[in-house]
């Protein structure tokens, strides 16, 4: 690996007077990207910013009207570990506690799976279809995104020069309404999603109607994909639905082959996914919590 | 548990902790990459990203100058190898060729291929240091697929190659396949002719690599006297000294391989990488010299087994196997010597068959040399086999098992090579799978199936020495050469005790430098338990031998008229003469000195192994993903000496065939770059893709072992390709005949897709 400085700011202030500096800068938000693409000479950089040491980075929590704030280093298992997210959000449990194993998830964050804006990060599809906002950084003040605007390319987000993710928000979820997130892996642990689909879906109050879907799919496209899913509303929440929407998801996703999949398998996972996961999110929904 | 009468031991078939155990558990066991030794520098090499080029020149100027950077090494470096063949064990490597894949010589045959090498004062200024060694190449055309390289008009590895075969004929034109060789019997297009049913396929499996955990290393040091010291993760320190010296050019005697514990090696680790690279950077340097490979590293740098091509055409008639024709054509990477013939002197023997006719060509390809690998050559060649007698047996609708039992192979059947077997355990083996719970039981639900197979490994012989000093408290040293990859120690101890009446824990038995025992080949062919074991057994009785006579002496009787008997003494002239081994072995200093038995054999008498399978899947037909249910895998190995670590042979076994089945491949684009060369996307099972391996160990002891044993490391890995192909079939309806049966594949299959 080559030579870099290791900076360990302790407040946001101090992470601010660190940009701008003229050095090849990245940041240090569990490392368990980073550090591998440093080793593998995938990234370079002067100096690296260890952002774990700055308490606003760092804790979570909800606010009196129900959002969850999450502080973008915060270790992955802190998050899918609290009783209350687990009880609010358990779409949002269901990736951060497929990322890795148990150490990786210890480290890892979701600010870190977001900014390194690979096209299969887990944590994307489930805070895209969560309708989750990122808070922005910066010397000069802060900015607010959808989580769907954030990833610019494969590897690339839409931070700015001197700007750092700060905060995720994601918001209080309707009434009826439940999430889930799936990926396909070829085993059964410590892979990359060759395919996913992270789901939000919203059900008139008699359950009877859907009125709202939210539908993102990762490993299909440059980035993750938000599917465009208005036909979907008033229909019934059932196998026909469901049915549509994976087809949609095919429709939409705009896969590459590699030697993680192909495109016509990919296209064919997206559709099952999304089925399935539109099913866990109904019987999310309809059962009391 | 299937046994003919065997007697009753003390020690064989109990299950005690091993000598190793507490210091592996704890993190204090010593491995190749923690050797520290004062002054030591760190070796980093470059390796090429061509899979097949022309080396104009190599400038390593800039490297040199590079602060910090102590010595740059080339091929150039290396004393000129001959061009001969040297034995090594369970493998044979041609010097030359060996010399010029540790540091490539006028042309690089692969991606991966180590070009040079630079020692500096850390690993990282090493690696920057890499960057600066010039390399001027002419690219050539790269030839990555075994029936590719075997086109008359296929770019060719080395222009002087041709092709040599059985009887010593060698081709007019320059060609890929190094060899080609047959075996053949009786009249197949007779029995195809009048067969009750025929079924002819083609099979194609992937380059797959051992994926030991622990990455090569080596640290050596070129003393001032001209005595060389290398501390190694091997199979065989003997080995590791014998190719050092070759490649060196140094005497064996001036030359002291240190083998440390080691992380795997299933066959990986028999030959040698960074031990000769770090032997001549810490000749340059004068100073200790640490190699150690990253994952890719070992990966596009060290020898993984054979992709293969197999045709096969097989023959049934009156429920019976009765013809089988086959072409096998393996990778043997970019020098020849593949596992092929192997292969082909495996592939039948589950069965009684009298027709036959078998093809085996050996051809190089540019991709990395490959190296033994789990009873190399058979699992692929199996999976033909047990794929096509699957589908004889269902076209026959007869059970595969009963099939098997019709057609199966057993003492005095000859191999294909002409060699008549000895007392085998095949039948007891599918007997005690017919009969057990597993295929007792239904298999039921949707998209789920059964599969079966079978498959043999010869398991080796050859060189052991050991030595068993009685100490005068009457505990004992054992000193073995014998790397420890599966528990030896204790399996080795295990036979002390039993030969001497003594308790297991009064033994230490210990894996020895190659200064301080006598020649031991590797560890490998399945041979430690089995031909270290035999060395064991020999000097246990050398030691009985030596005590007798000690006795006699004290006793002022005939040596003849003193037995050794359940770890005693005694007179057989006058019953109140006995003395207890304890009691004895305090005498030694008195009686005549240190007591110590000896044996250097060469191993005559392994026995072959059998193992039959049984596996259930289910496959989500909308994902592909196959699921591996339950899985029984029955065995015949001789006799259990330590019945646990059997059955974890037996369980490493099927989990590695797992993953061959599948998901690990080398995957590369068509310029020969490997593009999975990491455990993330070279697919191993990981412990939530696997259930519990259950074992059934079926004992005909081995007439060639006084305690029966037979190896029992590599078979297990034989049968699970075709058992999960043949399972996949029966749950799909759809028969894959190309490996990994990925999700991918399976998906792409079972919906037309693409």
């Amino acid at each position: 690996m080559e030579a870099f400085d290791y900076v360990a700011p302790r407040s946001l202030a101090e992470v601010y007077s660190h940009l701008g500096n003229g050095k090849r800068t990245l940041f240090l938000a569990g490392g368990t990207d980073v550090i591998v693409q440093l080793r593998e000479g995938r990234r370079h950089c002067d100096q690296l910013i260890d952002l774990k040491h700055v308490p606003e980075l760092m804790r979570h929590g909800f606010t009196s009207d129900g959002t969850l704030e999450i502080g973008a280093a915060s270790p992955l298992a802190e998050i899918y570990e609290d009783a209350e997210v687990q009880r609010r959000l358990p779409g949002l449990v269901d990736a951060a506690s497929l990322i890795g194993g148990i150490q990786i998830q210890s480290r890892a964050s979701l600010g870190g799976n977001l900014c390194n804006a690979s096209p299969a990060a887990d944590s994307t599809p489930a805070l895209m279809a969560l309708g989750a906002r990122l808070v922005i950084g910066s010397a000069s003040g802060s900015r607010e995104v959808a989580a769907e605007e954030f990833p610019a390319g494969p590897g690339q987000n839409s931070l700015r020069p001197g700007e750092i993710l700060v905060q995720i928000k994601v918001p209080p979820q309707p009434a009826h309404s439940g999430a889930a997130y799936l990926r396909f892996i070829p085993r059964n642990e410590m892979d990359i999603a060759v395919a996913s689909a992270g789901v939000r879906l919203v059900l008139s109050p008699d359950n009877s109607r859907i009125e709202d879907v939210r539908l993102a799919l990762g490993a299909v496209g440059p980035t993750v994909i938000l599917v465009n899913t208005n036909d979907l509303a008033g229909k019934a929440a059932n196998a026909e639905t469901f049915k549509l929407a994976g087809e949609m998801a095919s429709a939409a996703a705009r896969p590459i082959d590699d030697m993680r999949g192909g495109v016509a398998q990919r296209r064919r996972l997206v559709s099952v996914l999304t089925v399935r996961a539109l099913n866990t999110a109904l019987q999310r929904a309809t059962e009391a919590r | 548990m299937t046994t003919v009468e065997k007697p009753v031991y003390s020690v064989i078939g109990t299950r005690p902790i091993r000598p190793d155990g507490v210091e592996k558990v704890t993190g204090k066991a010593q491995y190749g990459a923690d050797v520290h030794l004062p002054g030591m520098i760190y070796g980093r090499i470059l390796r090429s990203p061509h899979a097949h080029a022309r080396i104009r020149s190599i400038d390593t100027s800039a490297a040199a100058k590079h602060p910090g950077v102590l010595a740059v090494v080339t091929h150039g470096d290396l004393p000129a190898a001959d061009d001969r063949v040297e034995e090594l064990g369970e493998t044979a490597v041609n010097v030359r060729e060996l010399s010029s894949n540790i540091l490539a010589s006028d042309k690089v045959l692969y991606r991966g291929h180590a070009v040079a090498a630079v020692a500096a004062a850390s690993p990282h200024v090493a690696e920057e240091a890499l960057a600066k060694i010039k390399v001027d190449y002419e690219v050539l055309p790269a030839v990555v697929d075994v029936r590719d390289a075997m086109r008359e008009d296929a770019p060719l590895l080395n222009e002087a190659r041709r092709t040599k075969s059985m009887g010593g004929q060698v081709s007019d034109r320059p060609s890929n396949i190094a060899s080609h060789n047959q075996f053949k019997a009786g009249d197949v297009e007779a029995a195809f002719a009048e067969a009750d049913v025929v079924v002819e396929r083609e099979f194609t499996t992937k380059m797959v690599h051992q994926g030991y955990v622990e990455p090569q290393n080596a640290t050596a040091a070129w003393n001032s006297d001209g005595t060389l010291t290398v501390y190694t993760s091997t199979q065989g320190a003997f080995a590791v000294r014998a190719q050092l010296s070759e490649i060196l050019r140094h005497p064996l005697a001036r030359i002291k391989v240190v083998p440390m514990e080691i992380g795997g090696g299933f066959g990986g680790k028999t030959v040698v990488y960074l031990d000769p690279v770090a032997a001549v950077l810490s000749k340059k340097t004068g100073r200790p010299v640490k190699l150690t490979m990253n994952r890719a590293e070992v990966f596009e740098g060290t020898g993984p087994t054979s992709g293969t091509y197999i045709k096969i055409k097989a023959a049934a008639k009156d429920g019976r196997l009765t013809a089988v024709k086959a072409t096998l054509a393996y990778e043997a990477g970019a020098y020849p010597g593949s596992s092929v013939g192997a292969g082909a002197m495996t592939m039948l023997s589950p069965y009684d068959v009298e027709n036959f006719e078998i093809d085996a060509y050996d051809v190089v390809v540019n991709k990395p040399k490959t190296a033994a690998y789990r009873a190399p050559g058979a699992p692929a060649a199996a999976f033909a086999t047990e794929s096509a007698v699957d589908e004889l047996t269902k076209k026959l609708g007869i059970d595969p098992l009963d099939f098997r039992r019709n057609s199966a192979s057993r003492m005095g059947t000859r191999m294909v090579n002409g060699i008549a077997f000895p007392r085998i355990g095949n039948e007891e083996t599918l007997d005690a799978a017919i009969n057990s719970p597993h295929y007792r039981s239904p298999i039921e639900g949707p998209n789920r199936g059964r599969g079966v197979a079978s498959g043999y490994w010869f398991n080796a012989g050859m060189q052991s020495s050991v030595t068993a000093a009685v100490n005068s408290d009457g505990t004992i040293n054992l000193i073995e050469g014998s790397t420890d990859i599966g528990g030896t120690r204790a399996s080795l101890a295990m036979q002390l005790a039993e030969t001497l009446s003594v308790p297991y824990e009064t033994i230490r038995p210990t894996v020895a430098d190659t200064d301080s025992v006598g020649h031991n080949d590797v560890t490998g062919g399945s041979r430690t338990t089995f031909a270290s074991g035999l060395a064991v057994y020999e000097a246990g009785m050398d030691v009985r031998r030596q005590m007798c006579a000690r006795a006699a002496k004290l006793w002022s009787v005939d040596p003849d008229d003193v037995v050794y008997e359940g770890g005693k003494l005694r007179c057989t002239k006058d019953s109140t003469r006995e003395l207890t081994f304890s009691e004895l072995a305090k005498q030694s200093a008195r009686t005549g000195g240190p007591i110590v038995g000896k044996a250097s054999l060469l191993a005559r008498g392994a026995g072959g192994a059998f193992a039959t399978h049984i596996v259930d899947v289910e496959v989500d037909p909308e994902t592909g993903k196959t699921t591996i249910l339950r899985y029984t895998a029955v065995q015949d190995v001789g006799t259990a000496i330590h019945p646990a670590y059997v059955e974890g042979q037996i369980q490493g076994g099927v989990v590695q065939g797992i993953g061959w089945a599948l998901n690990e491949e080398y995957a590369y684009d068509e310029s020969g770059r490997m593009l999975n060369s990491s455990f993330l996307d070279y697919r191993m099972p990981t412990t939530l893709d696997v259930p519990m391996i259950d074992t059934i160990v079926v004992e005909v002891p081995n007439p060639g072992h006084p305690y029966g044993v037979r190896g029992v490391g590599e078979v297990p890995i034989v049968p699970p390709l075709a058992a999960i192909a043949n399972a996949i079939a029966d749950a799909t309806g759809h028969r894959f005949t190309d490996l990994p049966m990925s999700p991918r594949r399976v998906l792409e299959a079972l919906e037309g897709l693409e």
